[in-house]
């Protein structure tokens, strides 16, 4: 472990914190033009965490401890999901106790955790939203496990680090199965982050929502954390699709210059893939639910035929 | 320098598979014909890599042919058909789109295992290709057998045409020349004859529904 890597994780961390709701911002932004609107500005996420932050937590008289904890306990789980992902460099401290098996089961955790607090209160919502979030989970991660081993087939590896390393380092090389892991990954994380074909980020109507139905009892400084998770997740995804099919920039160990330079270009990525998810959000409908199976069964395939490809060696 | 080539082949070969797994799952008829463009085009840059790489100027007038005849002229009459028999919007398979997606990884399963020995005898530079080739010829024959209308049969048989070439191109460096042209004039003159076959279905049956087809006497 050098003091290089440690910085490097570091900065990471405080990286992912500050930026993640910019870049939730940002594609609310690009949304608000695509859309003829002026648009609430890009520090708008920032202002919501500030007011909910000193806002006071409203509980349910029967909420168990279980409800209490479940936001720190997913925050935590993003936090940490967001800094094994090697986002500006591969010499990162914390990966080697996470691989890329461990990564998916960090947001199962966080799945389980959130939907077991959506039902604790017992409101109709709560457990409507915790069902349709288990049913869009349960099939979004073996697609993501898919995509993640055919990632992973490439240097033989699992391990985060290693795969980004191998990807961005090596001579030019261009990998056939990773163009369908990229489709793959591109539709789960349309899922999972509960953008527009699958559920609509800013709905509050009751037949539609997810992601907002398991948030509805929240509060105070417990609903600005699981607003803060969330586009800590959404950052995670964008960094896991970007160390994974675009990894150009990301610094090796012990290289300070490259460290400095992995910056801008990590920050012109997300903000190009922020734009594009908005744009895709814009022209896409909002599909009904029961196709969501078949959008994330889609998904799982072509992840299979990722590895397949590789493994059949064309 | 090869290398690369021999990759980008592959990689334009992965995307002529993702599209013909996109139409087996595609409902719509306006997507299907927007899909068989873009595997035209994918088609088109595959096959002037191989001819940049083995420096056969004779490719890049098969890739001049298909580009002219599939991206262009065949989406365009396709579009007029549909347009005239009004059936942007239909939406219908005999088997739902799950059950064909698993049917489809084991065709693709199938068409590598069967195509692995056949290109290790190849000396062709995407010899590698020739089982996506494959998988792509099964798929479209898939795509025939499980939709009931007209239209999205004919774009099927159309996209096996692709995978035929395909398999050509990338085994053999392509067929000769006379058999490259009377293939694109067939297809051509497949396309205006189906298209006038559908008019006739729908005058004589008011639906493009082939099902109308297995009654051999009008009641």
């Amino acid at each position: 472990m050098s003091v290089l890597g440690v910085i490097s994780q570091l900065l990471e961390i405080a990286l992912a914190l500050l930026l993640a709701p910019l870049l939730v911002g940002w594609i609310n932004q690009w949304r608000a033009w695509l859309q003829n609107r002026s648009g609430p500005g890009l520090l708008q996420p920032y202002r919501l965490l500030h007011k909910l932050f000193n806002k006071e937590s409203v509980l349910a008289h029967h909420a168990s401890p279980l409800f209490r904890a479940a936001p720190y306990i997913v925050f935590s789980c993003m936090l940490l999901a967001s800094a094994i992902i090697p986002t500006l460099s591969t010499d990162l401290p914390l990966s080697p106790a996470a691989d890329a098996i461990a990564l998916v089961g960090l947001f199962a955790l966080a799945r389980v955790f959130v939907s077991l607090a959506a039902m604790d209160v017992g409101t109709a919502f709560g457990s409507l939203g915790a069902r349709r979030e288990m049913l869009i989970g349960f099939l979004a991660e073996p697609a993501l496990l898919m995509v993640l081993f055919s990632a992973s087939l490439i240097p033989k590896s699992t391990s985060l680090t290693t795969i980004v390393e191998t990807l961005a380092h090596r001579d030019l090389a261009i990998y056939p199965s990773l163009a369908f892991a990229g489709v793959a990954f591109a539709m789960i994380s349309l899922a999972e982050n509960a953008r527009v074909p699958v559920d609509n980020p800013t709905t509050h109507l009751e037949l539609t929502m997810i992601h907002e139905a398991l948030i509805l009892e929240y509060s105070g400084r417990h609903l600005a954390l699981l607003e803060w998770a969330a586009s800590l997740k959404l950052f995670a995804y964008s960094c896991l699709g970007l160390a994974l099919f675009f990894p150009w920039g990301v610094a090796e160990a012990h290289a300070p210059l490259e460290l400095v330079l992995a910056l801008p270009a990590l920050v012109l990525k997300l903000a190009v893939g922020g734009a594009l998810l908005a744009v895709l959000e814009t022209v896409s409908a909002k599909m009904r639910i029961f196709r969501v199976p078949e959008f994330l069964g889609t998904a799982f395939m072509l992840a299979v035929i990722g590895v397949l490809v590789h493994i059949l060696g064309v | 320098m090869s290398l690369l080539a021999t990759q980008l082949i592959n990689l334009f070969a992965a995307a002529i598979l993702l599209l013909a797994f996109a139409m087996i799952s595609q409902r719509r008829i306006l997507s299907l014909i927007h899909l068989f463009t873009l595997q035209g085009i994918a088609l088109v840059a595959a096959t002037a890599v191989v001819g940049y790489v083995t420096r056969q100027p004779h490719l890049y007038l098969s890739a001049g042919l298909t580009f002219l005849l599939k991206v262009i002229l065949i989406p365009l009459l396709l579009h007029r058909v549909i347009k005239r028999l009004d059936v942007r919007w239909d939406v219908e398979a005999l088997i739902n789109v799950p059950t064909t997606m698993l049917i489809g990884i084991v065709l693709v399963i199938f068409a590598f295992n069967l195509a692995q020995p056949i290109a290790r005898l190849s000396l062709s530079i995407a010899g590698g290709t020739l089982g996506i080739a494959l998988a792509c010829v099964l798929l479209s024959f898939m795509m025939m057998i499980i939709r009931s209308k007209a239209v999205p049969q004919v774009i099927g048989f159309l996209s096996m045409e692709n995978g035929l070439f395909f398999a050509a191109t990338s085994a053999t460096y392509g067929m000769p020349m006379v058999v490259e042209l009377g293939i694109a004039l067939d297809v051509l003159v497949g396309i205006l004859i189906l298209g006038v076959f559908m008019f006739q279905i729908r005058e004589q049956f008011d639906s493009l529904d082939i099902r109308h087809l297995e009654k051999l006497k009008d009641s």
